[in-house]
């Protein structure tokens, strides 16, 4: 069994919280994992991703080839086509649906929605607004991972544990309220 | 023992801690610095008391370095590999005198130009220098050749280059630790100022070790467990994969591989198990990320004798990393993507943070050379290069670091006016200074803005070594305290900044401003 994840947004919407926390179930779970991720200049605002590979096999590349990844997992909608040519033809995209405008020519939501919708297994969700209605206005990324949660091959428990090993250091407070988020996002899908 | 989910970088770190390192001597760089910070972090490390704070650039890392080898404690230097440029000096004459504790640097390359200037293959250091060489293909590898390599590095009485890509660098997987071992006592070579006092007498001998010594190193990589031959069938293609290349191969046969394949982990190239290769194959495929390193050295430039593919021929690209889709077009099979990616999608470059000093001070200095259609701003390393972007398009250069300055200088001295440098703080320090002495010395016309966050901000926030000292080293260096200006780098302020700045320009000698604001990432850090 091998799951191939990309994770995709703008640099300072927090995916590399949702890379930790799927890589640190990943491995509590006994399975063999590697995460590409960019730091350094990409992180000013600009497009970055994550390249998550889980496997019950030892992984070899640490990059995704074309045409792999089983889901895409998106804070943005435009970022997560940036990505398409590496989804698998029956992959999943899960996005959130809230554009994140900082460039000029920011494409209009018809033509986004326009080449979703050759997408045959999608959920676009608009998880800034559930966050705000839910109380966890800053637990949007892990609102995603939690909608995203069914499709990961990974037991929702071990989700939990990995938010409790990841966000630990920052306390209590923020492992709870990251708690309830990623339960809200895999609620938002399952209802 | 367990694994633990380690970035390649934090294995490094873990690895150097686990095998008994007194210190790590560095400068921020992309994509090395999160080796140097993990063991910051390290409580282990605190602990044992290791030493790990920034170092002002890379050369001072180095020499430093060298200085606790000396000691005959083990020592780490991490650097990005246009840092190795600046260090260049001392590495390639610690190469000739050897070391005492065992010393590794790492130099983390960045091929595809992720965050920087350019893609140079640090390999060609390693061999320039005539030392011993690792590269890694995974994290656990990574680990472990830290692990080993202080022993090896002491064996030999050689520092050891350990060359790793971004990619490696930051990327995690799980890796199983060893034992902790213990520190090395201070322990002092008798004799040692024949090997340290490089005057030719020395250096004459040292250069004839050095010379000996590579049958030793080699003997080592042919006889290393990192350089590993897989047998194989299909003999009309050998292929030779270095560091990170193996697991895109890999990849391409998760059923174990058909043709023989070396796969590269130490160098000096393993003369045996090359020839082996060449000699059972009609044809070699060579991958490598960076430059065609091995290609080139197997192939020779005439390439008259053995037949070889690779980066040179175009069955890979020339440029860029590597991946398992150009690896598997390389093989010959096909590559399949099922979506295209809509037209739609646009570019989103980095960018200045909202907020960001940076911004008020490009703001500023626009509005006043509008007045001034002749002047040139050039900038260096760091987030303020990002003036380069729109909507500031504020600057003319970014070369390397400290060359705002002197650019600046030098085209002044052309004749060009005004004639502006823009220069973070810890770049400043890093390879600002000596510049700085050269414009006061000649007393150049240029108008110098040490923009100043309080940190080194473009690599995540480290400690900038010119945090409160630049007006009293601009001052030791001469620059006259009329002309030594500053400002604080918000809206409010933009007639008071716009004002200085024009005024500078007008006087004809040597200006230096310094707007000062900490990075708006680092105070928001700190509010947490």
């Amino acid at each position: 069994m091998k799951t191939d994840i990309i994770l995709a947004g703008v640099g300072g919407q927090g995916i590399l919280s949702v890379a930790a926390v799927i890589g640190d179930a990943a491995l509590e779970g006994g399975l063999f994992m590697k995460q590409a991720e960019v730091h350094g200049m990409s992180q000013r605002g600009g497009d970055v991703q994550s390249h998550l590979r889980i496997s019950d096999k030892p992984v070899s590349s640490d990059l995704i080839p074309l045409g792999n990844a089983d889901i895409i997992i998106s804070l943005e909608p435009m970022e997560a086509l940036r990505y398409i040519h590496y989804l698998k033809k029956d992959g999943w995209v899960v996005t959130n649906s809230e554009p994140f405008k900082n460039i000029p020519h920011y494409p209009e939501t018809d033509k986004m929605m326009e080449a979703y919708h050759r997408l045959p297994n999608k959920i676009i969700l608009d998880v800034d607004k559930i966050a705000k209605e839910s109380g966890t206005s800053r637990s949007s990324n892990i609102i995603l991972l939690g909608a995203a949660s069914p499709y990961l091959n990974i037991e929702f428990s071990r989700l939990e544990n990995g938010i409790r090993h990841i966000f630990g250091r920052k306390g209590d407070e923020i492992v709870e309220k990251n708690l309830e988020a990623l339960k809200t996002g895999r609620e938002a899908v399952s209802s | 023992m367990k694994k633990q989910l380690f970035l390649g970088d934090e294995a490094i770190a873990q690895a150097a801690i686990d095998a008994g390192l007194s210190g790590v001597y560095s400068y921020p760089g992309t994509p090395s610095t999160e080796i140097t910070e993990y063991i910051q972090a390290s409580p282990l490390a605190k602990e044992r008391n290791i030493f790990s704070r920034w170092c002002s650039n890379e050369k001072t890392a180095l020499e430093t370095a060298l200085g606790m080898s000396y000691a005959g404690k083990r020592t780490l230097s991490c650097m990005k590999h246009v840092g190795l440029n600046v260090a260049a000096d001392a590495f390639m004459n610690i190469a000739m005198a050897g070391i005492n504790g065992g010393m590794i640097i790492v130099s983390a390359d960045d091929p595809s130009m992720h965050s920087s200037q350019n893609e140079q293959d640090n390999r060609f250091y390693g061999n320039f220098a005539g030392i011993p060489m690792f590269e890694p293909a995974n994290q656990q590898e990574a680990y472990d050749m830290i692990y080993d390599g202080y022993d090896l590095s002491e064996k030999l009485g050689y520092p050891i280059l350990f060359r790793i890509t971004t990619r490696m660098a930051h990327s995690r997987a799980g890796v199983v630790t060893k034992e902790l071992k213990a520190q090395n006592p201070v322990k002092l070579e008798e004799n040692a100022h024949l090997k340290y006092i490089l005057l030719p007498v020395n250096a004459r001998r040292r250069y004839k070790d050095l010379l000996r010594k590579q049958a030793d190193f080699l003997e080592e990589s042919e006889n290393s467990k990192y350089n590993r031959y897989f047998e194989g069938t299909d003999k009309k293609l050998g292929i030779i994969a270095c560091g990170i290349a193996f697991n895109y191969l890999q990849e391409n046969y998760p059923d174990g591989f058909q043709n023989p394949v070396l796969k590269i982990g130490q160098y000096p190239l393993p003369k045996k198990q090359l020839s082996k290769l060449v000699d059972e194959c009609d044809e070699i495929l060579v991958l490598e990320d960076g430059f065609p390193f091995v290609e080139e050295q197997l192939k020779g430039y005439l390439g008259i004798g053995i037949k070889v593919r690779g980066r040179l021929d175009g069955t890979l690209n020339r440029d860029g990393e590597l991946n398992p889709d150009k690896v598997r077009k390389a093989l010959g099979r096909e590559v399949i993507s099922y979506y295209e990616v809509p037209s739609i999608v646009e570019n989103r470059p980095p960018a200045l943070c909202a907020g960001c000093g940076h911004r008020d001070v490009y703001e500023a200095l626009n509005e006043v050379i509008k007045e001034y259609p002749a002047a040139k701003v050039f900038s260096d390393i760091g987030c303020y290069t990002l003036g380069a972007l729109p909507p500031f398009r504020a600057i003319e250069s970014c070369i390397d670091m400290g060359a705002s300055i002197t650019m600046a200088k030098g085209a002044s001295e052309a004749g060009v006016y005004p004639s502006l440098a823009v220069i973070g703080d810890s770049t400043f320090t890093h390879s600002g200074m000596t510049g700085l002495l050269d414009c006061v010395n000649a007393d150049s016309n240029v108008v110098i803005i040490i923009s100043d966050n309080e940190t080194t901000a473009m690599t995540g926030g480290q400690d900038s070594a010119a945090t409160g000292k630049i007006h009293a080293i601009c001052k030791g260096i001469g620059v006259h305290p009329e002309h030594l200006r500053s400002f604080v780098p918000l809206k409010k302020n933009f007639d008071e900044m716009k004002q200085i700045i024009k005024e500078e320009i007008e006087y004809r000698g040597v200006s230096v401003i310094v707007p000062c604001r900490e990075c708006i990432q680092t105070l928001k850090r700190k509010k947490k």
